[in-house]
């Protein structure tokens, strides 16, 4: 109940911003924003010790039980993690965004979106059921979308949010129909119930097309190649939206599904080399493409997409282990898993401090390109300590905490080589050395986070500002996770037993001890080829940075054209411009072109079917004699629509059209239909009323220049489509392949308690129907309001583009 | 330009009382006669804009000072939010009750929640129906 509390909290506040937004004038909305995660961290945190014990919470609401549909959360290690991530880097990142937004920027939408992605992050990973998670999934890449937008009036913002959400959305519709295949399987939408016959699904025939459809959901979230290409472009959201959802978080929700589902899927062999595969490529091609960027934040973003990739392929090789099964042997491969989720708090520690950083050099000096900083050490100490910290943790050195789990992914990467499944015995060499070089380039790009940015000469002729220190409110979130940066080094085991273990019994559910899961950490465990790769790092990559200059033009070697991103932007403009064309072509603005469309489908739709089912047969004899006034209307409805065709004015045409507007009345009056007959006689003249208003904004009635083929074709059509009708509604009393649906409707009034069977079919029978037109007709009603009323004058500009 | 329409005026002062007294008797006949919200909604929508035809938008504005948006919008509320209102009732989404009561001096009356939702629809209608028409004839 307290996790449900958990989900909702976040939404309910941004709900209550825009109204709360106007009584704080002169206090910055944030402080208000911070008591959520604030109280949700607290509230998570209590639950540390009874999680590290090995016990799970569970709470259902039911919400749509007939298609298994249920709002299920469950707490276990696993999303312990997540949550206190979500809920921890969030107050941080919200204390560091009220000093870096000013109270003059549309606050209220920016804490309403951070919020909304908040509460949706929580529900991603405290839900059971399937489709809620789907649900909450897709809203983070919605908040994500608009948070990265935020600055709207940047081309550049909006472009790089609608690319972000494109693909993201994609792996997200795909993920969705993998689940459905899931469900297909086996029977439920459960993660709990489908890992506790995870057996029996293993062997059925859909099994690998699940599980692909899924990793496409996770691989597109978390930016794994190729799909990463969304993540640089993301870096247009304010600085504590990318540490946040680009770093910390919304990017590591794919991790939270391979590592949620490993139970389900792991063991499989194309789930092992997939995983730990895309995982590896995504490792090197995000370093050695974070290298020759300019931008710090385009840098970090590549340094993200490359840690994420490291993560992802430690989940992989972490599967192999739920391959073997469980023995005394098996659990040291799934020490690849440890290391993932240990890494996988580091990094949100140190990058989110390194994102931080940047946003305050971006802010206190006006330019985040490499190229025009320098020497700030002297003017930028405490931002500087920032940086050397965050860095270094992230190049895998010591006394920080990147230093271990990076030992950890090579003690990984060697343990797997000495596997012989899956054909490891000719390719498991692979993943110690590139796992390897992509460390040397981290570890350069770290070196160029560091030097070019504070070291060297100042050039304030080239910044935008006077560099100085951040304000003191800046610098405290990021010297919180710096600390932890330090505190995780010192004190591994804390974190270990209380925070991994759990973790670490969620992903192996059917290992029997977790204590047997959770190597101790040492900081120091000898000299052995871990060690010893990470001082080859060190050595490589100072002699590679130094060399910089020299082997930079490498990056030339594939030229522009051939970039993920050209594809993409090949891809995008190529479908937007094939799907204009061919739209044009039938949406020609000619509102009678519309209607032959429409009545063309009618006519082949229906007749068709007549025609083909042989139902069409008139027995004169079942029906009822006509009377002379019902000729006399017909006989008047034949001339008047006759009339309208040859009509000259506007005037003649709306009087003519109400002439049959009124016989229908009559007709349903003789019928005996009186609410029918009244609402037609009520609708009909509030029609003629409107036509009437906007006859001033008609142009003269004017003949029509068509060709006679278009006049012939307009004349079939209608002659058919009248056929069509007369026809069916004599053919329909012979009918009987569908069973009448007045059987229903026959006791209204004991089931409803109406006398009146129409409304009681409206308000009670279809009310369903009936409350949806009525937001359908208020949308309509408001669509043509802003059309009259907003429309852009004649000569004004475009007003999207600032 | 001033049309000299006396006997419009005059006229519609009498009828738009008899156009709103059907349309209130239509609303609420709908349960067992001939009737209901929407031809209600419709038939007091239409009795407005014959008051918007005949006297111009100002007057009318200042007897009736209504943003007819916000109608519509209050009727899409009601609509929905009685068929969600089932639901913290342990009833399923749209359900609709109903009981006879006795009051002093109506005597025995017939109340139910389909009214609520019906009176949803009925404001939805007026709104936007008059909504429409005005943006219309205003726009320049």
């Amino acid at each position: 109940m307290t996790i449900i509390f958990a989900i909702l909290l976040p939404f309910i506040v941004a709900a209550c911003i825009p109204f709360a937004y106007r009584r704080f004038t002169n206090l910055h909305i944030g402080w208000f924003v911070l008591a959520v995660p604030v109280i949700l961290f607290g509230l998570l945190a209590t639950y540390i010790p009874r999680i590290a014990k090995g016990e799970t919470y569970t709470y259902t609401i039911e919400w749509i039980p007939s298609f298994h549909i249920n709002f299920t959360t469950y707490l276990d290690g696993l999303s312990m993690i997540l949550g206190l991530l979500i809920t921890g880097v969030g107050s941080l990142v919200i204390l560091y965004s009220i000093f870096y937004l000013s109270t003059k920027e549309s606050l209220h939408h920016f804490y309403c979106y951070l919020l909304l992605f908040m509460g949706a992050m929580l529900g991603v990973v405290l839900s059971d059921n399937l489709m809620v998670l789907y649900a909450f999934w897709e809203l983070t890449s919605v908040s994500s979308f608009l948070l990265i937008a935020f600055w709207h009036h940047r081309k550049a913002s909006r472009a790089g949010a609608r690319k972000a959400m494109t693909i993201t959305v994609i792996g997200g519709v795909a993920m969705l129909v993998g689940f459905l295949l899931l469900y297909a399987i086996g029977g439920t939408f459960s993660v709990r119930e489908l890992i506790s016959q995870a057996d029996m699904l293993q062997s059925h025939v859909l099994f690998v097309p699940a599980m692909l459809l899924v990793l496409l959901g996770a691989f597109t979230k978390s930016a794994q190649f190729p799909f990463h290409i969304w993540l640089p472009d993301a870096m247009e959201a304010p600085t504590p939206v990318s540490a946040y959802l680009h770093s910390a978080t919304m990017v590591k929700a794919g991790i939270y599904l391979v590592a949620r589902t490993t139970p389900i899927f792991g063991g499989h062999e194309v789930w092992f080399w997939t995983v730990s595969v895309i995982g590896l490529v995504t490792l090197f091609w995000g370093s050695f493409n974070a290298v020759k960027q300019f931008d710090l934040k385009a840098l970090l973003a590549y340094s993200t997409v490359s840690q994420l990739g490291l993560i992802m392929c430690l989940l992989g090789l972490g599967s192999a282990a739920l391959h073997l099964g469980y023995s005394t042997e098996s659990v040291i491969y799934t020490q690849a898993t440890f290391a993932a989720l240990f890494h996988l708090i580091n990094h949100s520690t140190f990058k989110g401090a390194l994102f931080m950083m940047v946003g305050i050099v971006d802010h206190e000096v006006g330019t985040r390109d490499i190229r025009r900083l320098g020497g700030l050490m002297a003017l930028m100490p405490f931002t500087f300590t920032i940086a050397v910290i965050g860095s270094f943790s992230m190049a895998g050195l010591p006394p920080f905490n990147g230093f271990l789990s990076k030992e950890m992914f090579f003690a990984a990467t060697l343990h797997i080589t000495e596997l012989n499944i899956f054909s490891l015995e000719a390719f498991g060499l692979l993943f110690p050395i590139i796992a390897w070089i992509a460390s040397v380039l981290t570890f350069v790009y770290c070196m160029i986070i560091v030097a070019r940015t504070f070291l060297g000469k100042v050039k304030p002729e080239r910044l935008e500002k006077p560099p100085h220190e951040a304000p003191f409110g800046m610098l405290i979130s990021p010297f919180i996770l710096i600390a932890l940066v330090i505190g995780i080094f010192l004190f591994p085991n804390v974190l270990g037993h209380y925070i991994l273990q759990p973790a670490m019994a969620s992903v192996y559910p059917g290992f029997p001890s977790s204590e047997e899961l959770t190597p101790h950490i040492y900081a120091w465990h000898g000299i052995n080829t871990e060690l010893l790769m990470t001082v080859g790092v060190v050595v490589l990559g100072i002699v590679l940075y130094r060399t910089l200059k020299k082997w930079r033009p490498i990056y030339r070697i594939i030229p522009e054209r051939y970039t993920l991103n050209a594809l993409y932007e090949r891809v995008i403009t190529t479908s937007e411009n094939t799907s204009g064309s061919i739209t044009r072509r039938y949406m020609n603005g000619n509102l009678s072109y519309y209607f032959m469309y429409i009545y063309i489908v009618f006519v082949a739709a229906v007749a068709g079917y007549f025609l083909l089912s042989d139902a069409f047969s008139w027995q004169p004899s079942k029906d009822s004699s006509v009377q002379y006034y019902e000729l006399i209307l017909v006989l008047v409805m034949i001339f008047a629509s006759v009339a309208l065709l040859f009509a000259k004015g506007r005037i003649t045409s709306v009087l003519l059209n109400g002439v049959l507007g009124y016989s229908v009345a009559f007709f349903f009056v003789i019928f005996r239909a009186p609410d029918l007959a009244l609402t037609q006689l009520v609708v009909e003249s509030v029609t003629t009323a409107l036509f009437l208003i906007s006859f001033k904004f008609l142009p003269e009635l004017k003949p029509e220049r068509t060709s006679k083929a278009i006049v012939f074709s307009k004349a079939l059509v209608s002659i058919l489509v009248g056929a069509t009708v007369t026809l069916i509604g004599l053919a329909v009393m012979n009918y009987e392949k569908f069973s009448a649906i007045s059987v229903y409707f026959e006791n209204a009034y004991e089931l409803a308690g109406g006398k009146n069977i129409v409304n009681a079919i409206l308000g009670d029978f279809r009310a369903f129907d009936t409350m949806l037109e009525v937001v359908v007709l208020f949308i309509a009603g408001l669509g043509v309001y802003t059309l009259i009323k907003l429309k852009a004058k004649k000569g004004d500009a475009d007003v999207e583009n600032k | 330009m001033k049309i000299n329409d006396v006997i419009l005026r005059t006229v519609v002062k009498g009828v738009v009382f008899i156009v709103l007294t059907l349309g209130v008797y239509l609303f609420f006949a709908g349960h067992n006669e001939p009737g209901g919200g929407f031809i209600g909604g419709l038939v007091l929508g239409s009795g407005i804009v014959l008051l918007y035809i005949t006297f111009d938008i100002e007057t009318v504005h200042r007897g009736m000072p209504f943003d007819f948006k916000k109608v519509a919008a209050l009727g899409v509320l009601l609509a929905t939010g009685s068929a969600i209102a089932s639901l913290f009732f342990g009833a399923p989404f749209l359900k609709q009750a109903d009981d006879y009561f006795e009051f002093p001096l109506l005597g025995e009356t017939h109340l139910t929640t389909v009214t609520i939702f019906e009176a949803g629809v009925a404001l939805t209608v007026i709104g936007t129906l008059v909504t429409i028409i005005l943006s219309i004839s205003e726009d320049e």
